[in-house]
């Protein structure tokens, strides 16, 4: 009975999440251009996805924007946040104040705060200030996922391995990096989603024939959402589910291995 | 980990070499209404030109202005309407056509030439013009559609839709109450806004290109909209009528202009100029569903065309319609206040 | 790890200065402007901005983007809460499972899931033809309240879950049996150990929740269809169309002390600072 009860409710709170999905996915094989009646199975949508020259650009910057975003700020909030962590205090709060600022305002505040500098210092709206936008709003995250990790390193470990005889490249790769791998891997994980997903600072911030997927559906959605933007989402909610499962199958072998 | 990378990068792979792919031709950007240009005929255009165009929409008159005034963006073609080429002119942010580079100028009648706004049109090239009215759907709405009075009628509450912009809503709550749409008088602008206030429980929503779908779907029984987008949900659905109301509404022109700081203006009007072209503004306006004042291209039309109402506005009705003026910036304030007074209610 | 030095984030701080720092400054600065007119240098300093906002009709507009929000937190959080111990009693890797299965949906650009609730909710959609069945004739949910709350609740209602997840799963289980074998019944066990053991996962959710609500324009623009603006929609506005950028930094300075405070007053509760890291995966 409790069980049964338990059950329900996972199966109400799974199907209020991915009702709306379901619907996108559905649509993306129905044979009209208005997501009203059905009216039979097709797959030119998906033919002509892969024709339409604007929703391949909003894709390709979407994914270049995405990559680039994350590594430098991957690579940035990592060095940064080793030294922060080295800091005098004096100097640490500030530092992290400023830091969690992105965090903690709202994406319409940070959006029209970085067009407003752009704009002021008369620098055209495109590809660069749309990247320096998401790195901005991507470091903090890197840093508030790494710092706790250095945090909970021994203070010694890094010169220990340089006295038992480690070159400096060794005792970063082989001793302090693998330490600290789990945050940078999550906090790499979250800038990535974070620049996929945004689109209000985007949407103050990009211009001139470049904007992401989400700047198009936006426009888009105001007049009805074309059903190639639902192949589209249903090729990439695929490619998510096929990620997935591959983690999972081989994190399942890790943990046999380790029996 | 490293596994992910790799796939996620092979994933990424196609995308950066397919965009990378350096492209010297020309450019050309043009900032446009939403759906206001068949994507064929820019795709055409690039062919035969041998350039790229970037194609970028705005929802209202407004939001363009904003995005031209400040940004530093720069486009080489603009479809603003008749009150914001007014404004434009008046800022000095146009270029003045070389008419000599347009020859297919002699295929705009003369109706639609010499306006208002732009005499003699030094800084523009008329696109398509229109009328403000109601579409309505004739299996729900059973009373006569000839006033704007309809709108307020609460037989017909949540089925109603509003143009979600400052100038058209209040410039039907203006008409309906018998004042210019160009009211400069501040009590008249607030008589119009407390008429919108008033009728906001019976509006099912405020929205501008939406209005297609929610029509087609019967959601919605009437709505305020422009001539050519009820043509086009009249050509693709049954049981829908357009008509204007008998105290007048606003008669628009949208113009191509040439802002002043264009990179490429020459490009600009041979675009302009091809866009002219009887064949390309045929195929367009079967596109975009509004009217043209291209006669040569009318003759072209599909027969379907001469029995749309939205299509074929009558004499009478844009004589009883005004053209938008801009309107001095301390009555605007009172629009705009107005406006977010309007949005603010319940 | 003396080996390091603090002059590697010195870059990083530079950066921050420039592209969070200066722009703060600039909104800042343009909120104290009236007019001002930056080709011929001229700036006048005035308080007006901030005077304009304390019409009652932006007020009511403050109130009306805060009860909203408020509204959708409570959602999130009565939803979230119940859910979160549900999980925690699930084996282990049924945890994991559910948590991921959880957060999927987020991986679809938001303003897609927006969108299908649009088709979801709208007169000839499926809810409506379904409450049909029922006998409710006609209901559009599109474009009402509700439909906006929804939307916010269907957006952040992962924010809530994570924190509340980590917080109660934090919970050592031998306490709760200590506990019940010191005669707590199940309520005294609940409200006296596990609701102040999971207080700060409580708070930070409610407010990875409350914050996007607060501010948000894409959702009361496209499930309120421009009847329910809200505070991210005037300041949207006075940016992208009234092009009144003085007025628009002041709201936005007003929204951000606003949360400021929200933040001041979670940190009295919890007693420690709030922190985000690491709570979207």
């Amino acid at each position: 009975m409790r069980k049964c009860f338990k059950n329900l409710v996972f199966g109400l709170i799974l199907l209020f999440l991915y009702a709306p999905i379901l619907v996108l996915i559905i649509y993306s094989f129905n044979d009209s251009k208005i997501m009203g009646p059905w009216a039979g199975f097709t797959l030119k949508w998906y033919v002509m996805l892969f024709q339409d020259r604007y929703i391949l650009q909003a894709l390709y910057y979407t994914l270049i924007i995405a990559v680039i975003a994350t590594t430098v700020s991957t690579v940035v909030g990592t060095v940064s946040a080793l030294g922060i962590y080295r800091m005098r205090s004096k100097l640490k709060r500030p530092y992290l104040l400023l830091n969690n600022i992105p965090v903690l305002v709202p994406d319409i505040v940070m959006g029209i705060t970085l067009m407003s500098l752009f704009i002021f210092i008369g620098m055209k709206m495109g590809l660069t200030t749309i990247i320096i936008a998401h790195i901005t709003f991507c470091i903090p995250y890197v840093i508030l996922a790494v710092l706790p990790r250095f945090n909970r390193l021994p203070e010694n470990i890094f010169e220990a391995a340089l006295d038992l005889g480690a070159t400096p490249r060794q005792a970063f790769w082989k001793v302090l990096f693998p330490e600290i791998l789990p945050g940078v891997t999550s906090g790499a994980l979250i800038a990535f989603t974070l620049s996929i997903d945004d689109f209000v600072i985007s949407f103050f911030t990009a211009g001139n024939g470049v904007s992401n997927l989400s700047i198009t559906i936006y426009s888009m959605a105001k007049a009805g959402i074309n059903p190639k933007i639902n192949a589209l989402s249903t090729i990439m909610f695929g490619c998510i589910m096929v990620l997935l499962v591959l983690i999972n199958i081989r994190s399942e072998k890790g943990i046999k291995n380790i029996q | 980990m490293k596994k992910i990378v790799l796939i996620l990068s092979l994933l990424c792979l196609p995308f950066l070499a397919g965009g990378c792919g350096s492209d010297d031709r020309a450019e050309l950007t043009v900032y446009n209404w939403g759906d206001y240009m068949d994507p064929e005929v820019i795709a055409q255009f690039e062919e035969e030109y041998n350039c790229r165009v970037n194609y970028e929409t705005f929802t209202s008159n407004e939001d363009m202005y904003v995005k031209v005034k400040n940004s530093s963006d720069t486009y080489d073609v603009l479809v603003p309407s008749d009150y914001m080429i007014e404004r434009l002119i008046r800022e000095e942010m146009l270029r003045p056509i070389t008419k000599d580079s347009i020859p297919n100028l002699a295929n705009i009648d003369d109706s639609a030439k010499n306006l208002a706004f732009d005499p003699g049109n030094q800084y523009s090239v008329p696109y398509f013009y229109g009328v403000l009215g109601i579409v309505y759907n004739t299996a729900q709405v059973t009373d006569p559609v000839d006033s704007w009075n309809l709108l307020w009628n609460d037989k017909y509450a949540s089925k109603i839709l509003m143009y979600d912009s400052i100038r058209d809503s209040m410039g039907v709550s203006l008409k309906r109450l018998g004042f210019s749409m160009n009211e400069t008088n501040e009590a008249n602008i607030n008589a119009a806004r407390d008429a919108l206030i008033a009728q906001k429980p019976l509006v099912m929503a405020y929205v501008t290109d939406n209005v297609k779908s929610l029509m087609a779907s019967g959601d919605a029984a009437m709505a305020v909209v422009y001539s050519g987008d009820a043509a086009i949900i009249m050509s693709e659905t049954d049981s829908l009528n357009f008509a204007v109301p008998k105290e007048g509404s606003n008669a628009f022109y949208d113009n191509f202009v040439i802002p002043k700081n264009a990179q490429n203006p020459e490009l600009a009007e041979k675009f302009i100029n091809f866009m002219l072209t009887p064949e390309i503004a045929a195929k367009n306006i079967e596109y975009v569903g509004y009217s043209s004042p291209n006669t040569p291209a009318l003759a072209l039309l599909d027969a379907s065309w001469s029995e749309n109402a939205g299509f074929n506005i009558s004499n009478e009705d844009l004589a009883r319609s005004e053209i938008f003026k801009d309107l001095p910036n301390d009555v605007m304030e009172i629009y705009n206040r107005a406006w977010t007074e309007i949005n603010v209610s319940k | 790890m003396k080996s390091f030095k603090e002059y590697i984030a010195y870059p990083y701080g530079l950066w921050m200065l420039i592209f969070i720092a200066v722009p703060l400054l600039v909104v800042i600065w343009f909120s104290f402007l009236s007019n001002p007119d930056f080709k011929a240098g001229i700036y006048t300093f005035t308080l007006e901005n901030y005077q304009q906002f304390m019409d009652p009709v932006y007020l009511e507009l403050l109130y009306r983007s805060f009860l909203y929000a408020v509204i959708a937190t409570l959602i999130c959080f009565l939803i979230a809460y119940p859910l979160g111990n549900l999980i925690v009693s699930l084996p282990g890797h049924r945890q994991n499972m559910m948590i991921v299965l959880m957060i999927i949906p987020m991986w679809v650009n938001f303003l897609l899931r927006t969108y299908a609730w649009m088709v979801l909710l709208s007169g000839s959609g499926l809810i409506s033809q379904f409450l049909g069945l029922l006998g409710f004739r006609d209901v559009s949910l599109l474009y009402t309240q509700s439909a906006v709350i929804l939307g916010m609740v269907y957006n952040f209602f992962p924010y809530m879950l994570l924190p509340i997840y980590t917080s109660l799963k934090k919970i050592d289980p031998d306490l709760l049996r200590a506990a019940t074998d010191l005669g707590a019944n199940h309520f005294q066990m609940f409200l006296k150990i596990k609701v102040p053991l999971s207080l700060p996962g409580i708070v930070s959710g409610c407010m990875m929740v409350f914050m996007p609500a607060v501010s948000t324009f894409v959702i009361s623009n496209l499930l309120g269809g421009g009847k329910y603006m809200l505070i991210g929609n005037l300041i949207e506005q006075q940016f992208l169309t009234l092009n009144n950028w003085n007025f628009g930094s002041a709201i936005s300075m007003v929204l951000m002390t606003i949360i400021f405070l929200v933040l001041g007053i979670a940190r009295l509760i919890t007693g420690k600072e709030f922190d985000t890291g690491g709570q979207l995966l």
